[in-house]
């Protein structure tokens, strides 16, 4: 137990140092990919036979380093069986080429190179996510499986066909150019968003045993930011999850139940990692045009930045939605929050009618977004008996139990029938 | 590397080409712009539209013999219409010019790495 605890240690810490030469050097993801997994299977038996050597990292890179050479010498075999002396020669060239490739110089731009190969927009969602995970983060299959509740078996699938793609497909192993980086610079980061709001939403679950996905996703865009510090948009992304992260202490109770913004025990929310996320947005909002990831974060700032719920600056909030909205083309989550934006800034009625203007939208019709976020609003109007009727239409379509929990509890706090009563 | 850009559409909604020669060649210039900034880039290693799916006889094998069917291999809602060849550095590179072809205004554009056939056996 406590050598795969090292190994997995191992694997988390090394991984990319280990794959990203051998790409280089083997000209292939799956070629490189299968000889890390080789040396870490072999590392898994000779060190549980022999114990943990002195510098594990230069026994991997070691061992990694003949597995490629093997491997080229195998496949220099089935190519010319006649010529094997002659294959020798480019052997040592290639051990050669590896020592060098191996160099910890070369560290930072693998980082890169890896992380748009594995986020390329010609790989299905899933793959890039499980792929990132694997190859930049360095989490083990088994880990990747287990966060995402899938077997190890069907994510390994989606994995190796994933390679075999970026090697047929020809999907170079680098950084996109000038006129393509900010489209596939868009793509990695939605990625990394991805893997945030799956482990954001990930609240049940034997969470022990599972990989905290935000964490991954924050520390990704740490990476990121690092390589790329110039883009706003990717300090707009991790000062958004960052924001959104300080709160995870305060979004669930005691009782696991889940708690809302306003009701939350601000006295929970994480200060360091506001500290951290604060300037970042600011750097994020300097760049031109703004990042959409920035406003968002600008938004959860004006949150962070409210002693109470009652405190909250609605005026800016409903302003950056404002802003938000035309930039995502009247995306309809966009416009459901700019409503309730609108609502808690003074203009209930105004926030109201936004939102039955939404009641058509294809995009909300299955989500029990719109009745829930009328139904709050109607609740403050003091339109009982029409929140009710909201709060029961939310509740016959949502999914998630949690949520329907707490849907259910705001239904029964504005009482039964003699409430309606009452209000007669 | 090689790609097959296959192009697809429902070649019942196709948009009619019109008769009038000056109009035709109005509505072909999208077109010939296209072959020519792929042959100007050097890329281009062929290309042809299609007959529709009318026109096509499939072959297939039934006990041991071979049977000619008229039609397509297989009815579907989008069909293939035509094709280009070209010659790329990378899947990038080929995605870039597949998204300049015009078959995306009213269809699809499947990319399709060659398979490299300099492998032995």
């Amino acid at each position: 137990m406590d050598l795969n605890r090292a190994i997995d240690g191992l694997h988390r810490a090394h991984h990319r140092a280990l794959v990203a030469p051998l790409i280089r050097i083997l000209g292939g993801f799956e070629a490189a990919e299968d000889v890390v997994q080789d040396t870490f299977a072999k590392a898994l038996e000779v060190w549980g036979r022999e114990g943990l050597p002195e510098v594990p990292l230069a026994w991997l890179r070691r061992t990694a380093r003949n597995g490629a050479i093997d491997r080229y010498r195998r496949q220099g075999r089935w190519r010319q069986k006649a010529a094997q002396i002659a294959a020798e020669a480019p052997a040592q060239v290639m051990a050669r080429a590896l020592d060098d490739a191996f160099e910890d110089a070369h560290l930072a731009d693998d980082a890169l190179r890896l992380i748009f190969t594995c986020c390329h927009p010609a790989l299905a969602p899933e793959a890039q996510i499980g792929l990132t995970l694997r190859t930049v983060c360095g989490l083990t299959s088994e880990q990747v499986a287990r966060a995402f509740l899938v077997q190890r078996t069907t994510l390994q699938q989606r994995l190796v066909r994933a390679q075999r793609k970026i090697d047929q497909a020809g999907i170079r192993y680098e950084v996109p150019g000038p006129e393509q980086l900010e489209p596939r610079l868009a793509a990695v980061l939605h990625t990394v968003y991805l893997v945030f709001t799956e482990g954001y939403a990930a609240t049940d679950g034997d969470t022990l045993l599972r990989v905290d996905l935000c964490d991954e996703a924050i520390r990704l865009a740490r990476l990121v930011s690092g390589l790329l510090p110039e883009r706003a948009e990717v300090q707009g992304l991790l000062a958004l999850m960052l924001l959104h992260h300080a709160r995870r202490a305060a979004r669930v109770d005691d009782a696991g139940e889940l708690v809302l913004l306003a009701d939350q025990d601000r006295g929970r929310w994480d200060r360091a990692l506001i500290a951290e996320a604060l300037p970042l947005v600011e750097a994020g909002l300097r760049g031109r045009p703004t990042a959409t990831y920035a406003i968002e974060a600008a938004i959860a700032a004006l949150h962070a930045r409210a002693p109470s719920a009652a405190d909250t600056d609605w005026m800016q909030i409903a302003a950056l939605y404002a802003v938000l909205e035309r930039q995502t083309g009247g995306n309809p989550v966009v416009r459901l929050n700019a409503a309730v934006a609108v609502a808690m800034a003074g203009g209930l009625d105004a926030g109201l009618a936004r939102l039955e203007a939404l009641a058509g939208e294809p995009a909300l019709a299955t989500s029990h977004r719109l009745p829930a976020a009328r139904a709050e609003l109607l609740r403050r109007a003091g339109r009982l008996t029409d929140a009710r009727a909201a709060f029961r239409e939310a509740l016959a379509r949502v999914n998630n139990p949690v949520e329907a929990r707490h849907l259910a509890r705001r239904l029964a706090a504005l009482g039964g029938h003699a409430a309606e009563e009452r209000e007669k | 590397m090689q790609y097959l850009f296959l192009l697809y559409s429902d070649e019942t909604k196709n948009p009619e080409p019109p008769t009038d020669p000056v109009a035709f060649a109005e509505w072909m210039a999208p077109w010939a712009a296209y072959n020519a900034a792929l042959v100007a880039a050097g890329v281009m290693r062929g290309g042809n539209a299609l007959m529709p799916t009318g026109s096509a006889t499939t072959l297939s094998r039934a006990a041991g013999a071979v049977v000619t069917t008229d039609g397509p291999f297989a009815e579907t809602a989008e069909q293939l219409g035509g094709y280009y060849l070209v010659e790329c550095d990378s899947l990038d590179e080929a995605l870039k010019w597949a998204q300049r072809c015009p078959m995306i205004h009213y269809g699809k554009v499947e990319v399709r790495p060659i398979m490299p056939t300099d492998m032995p056996g």
